[in-house]
């Protein structure tokens, strides 16, 4: 038995050490926002919190996790203001890659309070968006930003 | 939304009278409008739009039409509201089952493509709006005992003038159920609360929050998950394989041999993909071992001598070519692209004694379902088809190939199991965006006038596999789209066909024909602007004397984009523009090329639509954004590699798509006209490539004529000079 801390709650599952997080949390948690786009840590639609930091988490063998305080997309609040942004900023097309791109941000305003253009591009340029919400994503980082003082 | 409802489910629910359902089908001689009356069992026509008011004040409307980040759901209920009054907040989207009741009018399928799902639906969800909104108003006026012209509707009630008071549609649903249904209900000629205002989408809250769920995220009970072992070559049959070895991992429950390859189900996606490896699968050679990447080029090159089916013939092209003051002559060569969609490709499927049903991210519910008859033997009336979510389509969704596999693998161990694609899988089992070459020939007089256009494409045949019927004298439409029809007015044309088959499938990729044959068109006509000494705008519009909505369009994204001032030290504009499926969309692109690494920058492209009518600007506009990052992917960027009679291509790393630091600032204007409604899911994606190479011809000077222009092709045009 693994013992995992997700979005503040303890589970355990019944899985292989190898096994990776991604489908441990999928398959296991029923927690389907986290996606599988490449299964190679490219595209970033797996992405979420250990600690606080933004991870593949299709990279991380489940072992890896224990202990560590995990966050996935159906834990950030709905009035997040990324969340809000991503609303406001009507990001989403088809909305796959949505919920990693959305994890990237948030703990990346979290570490950087207003970030320049220059580096929004250089931290979300290992998310893949193939409807190309490239523009969208960049303008709502920006409104969330602007709001996040006011959290 | 909430989760799509089966076909029994609907016919019952919507059966029982619970407020009003009205129905409408587009038939040979015009719409009918039905309700469907309490009690009835049997539906008298086959309708094709459905909504329903519910006493709860709830208006649901059933779409026929896939979500795949077109924002569908919320467009087509827009349209059925407007003509309703209602308040939009009342609204109520429902994906529709499978089955006659919700086949497109115009294709006779539940499909969506061809960027027509406004164009084909439009008419008919105003019908099914408009005749409900007098139904109701004729109820209020029933109810007060006043004529139908003291009533007014105002978003979602109908009100009293002469007291002020008022009833909300759904408290007047259920007389409204009784009154007889208007055939020619009248529709609004000016639009005035939603039509043509950004109204945010229905489904985007529930693609923030993680909750939309997408075929990959399907939950069946008892659910096993499946992957299937394909061929790697083209053709190859099974030699050997280790199906102990297989069942020997933990959680492995079946090795299964399907048509498409080596199935593996267990109950976790670890297992199966541990078991399809255990498997060891040897496949033989294939029909065509040696196939590579250079060997395909080398065949698309020497098709460009043989003789092919003449699709347009203007004029007389050869004695012009003669007689001409100038001559060019270009060759082309455009590689196979695959779709990429972010949700890899994945089916659920149930299929047990007497009944099937299946979840699946679909572009083809009718093809889905079909083919569920035929393996499943069972009768329509079994069969449910669940839409759910797309992670993107483009048009490999038309595609039912993972149809086929999950049901073949349900059928056969008798349990719901989910069939899901890993990346690798995706990219090499695709239906691919074909590979293609042209050879151009134009030909000037002696002012500089363009006189005769010769175009020789060769390049698969789409339309022969996917549907034969739309193949006319041997000619596919989707070869010849854009070079045949271009707008320009050319006394001398002719356009000639050779098709080529390779063992690579090809299929439907965003704007399908249009992606390659815009870039040979807007390329060349630069080509032959250039050879003229003339400038590329003007010499567009000398050409366009009969076209005035292009040449507007042209006009106003040349002069939003700044065209004829002098651009920042080291850029250059680039512009072209190219006509696909109802609409006309023109771009400029802002470009720099660093001449020693040979990267081009996109700093900027301007964009301008002209779709006819807007239903909802916001969408226009990102679907403009997103067809120009894709067709600058493509451009850029994309190529199918081929090795050993397969694909070599595999992932994200030797398959490379645009990431946000190469992704340009886009301004987008709409140019309204009071033309037909045009698609827009599509008509983003062609202008960007030309009118990038355009753009580097003018910065470095060098003509691009292969894609993608890698900084590698860059280089070596450089030195070539």
């Amino acid at each position: 038995m693994i013992k995992l801390t997700v979005n503040e709650k303890e589970f355990k599952v019944d899985v292989g050490p190898d096994v990776p997080l991604l489908w441990v949390i999928r398959e296991y948690l029923k927690l389907t926002g986290t996606k599988y786009v490449c299964g190679l840590g490219l595209c970033g639609s797996c992405t979420v919190h250990i600690d606080g930091k933004a991870m593949r988490s299709c990279q991380i063998p489940v072992n890896d996790a224990v202990g560590k305080k995990i966050t996935t997309i159906e834990g950030i609040p709905e009035d997040h203001p990324v969340k809000k942004a991503w609303i406001k900023e009507q990001v989403p097309q088809c909305g796959y890659c949505q919920p990693g791109q959305i994890m990237e941000a948030a703990a990346f305003l979290a570490e950087k309070k207003n970030p320049t253009e220059e580096e929004i591009i250089n931290h979300m340029s290992g998310h893949l968006c193939r409807c190309g919400t490239y523009p969208r994503i960049k303008l709502a980082i920006r409104t969330a930003a602007k709001k996040g003082g006011k959290q | 939304m909430s989760r799509s409802i089966t076909r029994r489910e609907f016919l019952k629910k919507s059966l029982a009278g619970a407020g009003l359902t009205i129905a409408v089908s587009m038939t040979p001689f015009g719409h009918k409008i039905f309700a469907i009356e309490e009690g009835k069992k049997d539906i008298p026509f086959k309708p094709n739009v459905w909504l329903q008011i519910t006493p709860d004040n709830m208006i649901t409307v059933y779409v026929n039409k896939s979500e795949m980040g077109q924002g569908i759901y919320t467009s087509l209920p827009m349209i059925v509201a407007e003509e309703l009054d209602a308040d939009w907040k009342q609204i109520r989207v429902k994906s529709a089952p499978a089955g006659d009741e919700y086949k497109d009018p115009v294709w006779g399928s539940q499909s969506t493509g061809g960027s027509t799902s406004i164009r084909h639906m439009h008419d008919t969800l105003q019908k099914a709006g408009a005749a409900t909104r007098e139904m109701l108003v004729k109820a209020a006026a029933l109810t007060w005992k006043i004529e139908e012209s003291d009533c007014e509707s105002i978003a979602g009630k109908v009100i009293n003038k002469k007291n002020g008071k008022s009833l909300t549609y759904g408290k007047l649903s259920q007389k409204a159920a009784q009154i007889k249904v208007p055939q020619e209900p009248k529709v609004k000629t000016v639009p005035s609360k939603l039509k043509g205002n950004s109204i945010a989408r229905v489904d985007i809250p529930a693609k923030v929050n993680g909750s939309a769920v997408f075929g990959f995220d399907v939950q069946v009970k008892g659910m096993l998950y499946g992957t299937v072992e394909r061929p790697p070559a083209y053709g190859a049959k099974v030699i050997s394989y280790d199906e102990k070895s297989a069942l020997k991992i933990p959680g492995v429950r079946y090795v299964v041999p399907i048509t498409r390859g080596m199935a593996v189900c267990a109950d976790t996606v670890d297992a199966a993909w541990k078991g399809k490896k255990a498997l060891k699968t040897m496949w033989g050679k294939g029909i065509q071992p040696d196939m590579n990447t250079g060997k395909l080029e080398s065949e698309f090159m020497s098709y460009l001598d043989k003789k092919g089916l003449i699709a347009r013939d203007d004029g007389d092209v050869i004695n012009t070519m003669k007689k001409s003051a100038k001559k060019v002559e270009a060759v082309y060569l455009l590689p196979y692209l695959s779709h990429v969609n972010m949700e890899p490709m994945n089916c659920t499927a149930s299929v047990v004694k007497d009944a099937c049903d299946i979840w699946v991210p679909t572009q083809n519910q009718t093809g889905v379902f079909e083919l569920a008859k035929k393996i499943t033997g069972l009768k329509p009336e079994q069969i449910n088809v669940h839409t759910t979510y797309l992670g993107t389509g483009f048009g490999r969704r038309a595609e039912t190939d993972v149809v086929e596999e999950a049901l073949e693998i349900s059928k056969a161990i008798g349990k719901p199991l989910k069939v899901i694609w890993t990346r690798e899988e995706d990219m090499q089992n695709d239906f691919y965006r074909p590979g293609n070459s042209c050879r151009i020939e134009g030909a000037l007089d002696d002012k500089g006038n363009l006189i005769a256009w010769s175009h020789k494409v060769v390049v698969p045949s789409i339309f022969a596999r996917a549907m034969p019927g739309a193949v006319k004298n041997g000619i596919d439409p989707a070869a010849v789209e854009g070079i045949e029809n271009m707008p320009y007015q050319i006394q001398n044309i002719r356009v000639e066909y050779v098709r080529i088959d390779t063992p690579v499938p090809v299929g439907f990729w965003r704007s399908v024909g249009s992606t390659h044959n815009a870039f040979t068109v807007e390329s060349f006509i630069d080509e032959m602007a250039n050879a003229a000494g003339r400038d590329p705008l003007e010499f567009r519009l000398s050409l366009l004397k009969n076209n005035p909505r292009l040449r507007r369009l042209l006009e106003t994204v040349a002069e939003k984009a700044g065209w004829g001032k002098s651009p920042k030290t080291g850029q250059a504009l680039g512009i072209a523009q190219h006509f696909c499926f109802g609409s006309y969309v023109a771009q400029v692109a802002e470009v720099s090329v660093d001449r020693q690494n040979g990267r081009i920058k996109v700093h900027r492209v301007v964009c301008a639509v002209d779709c006819g009518s807007v239903i909802n600007p916001d969408t226009v506009k990102a679907q403009m954004e997103g067809g120009i990052i894709m067709g600058l992917s493509a451009a850029l960027k994309e190529k199918v590699e081929f090795a050993d009679g397969g694909v070599r291509s595999s992932n994200l790393h030797n398959y490379e798509v645009l990431r946000m630091h190469e992704a340009p600032e886009i301004e987008v204007h709409i140019v309204v006209s009071n033309d037909k409604l045009g698609g827009i899911g599509e008509p983003g994606v062609p202008p960007i490539a030309p009118a990038v190479a355009n753009a580097v011809f003018k910065a470095a000077g060098v003509r691009l004529r292969h894609l993608p222009m890698s900084p590698d092709t860059v280089v070596s045009a450089l030195r070539k000079g």
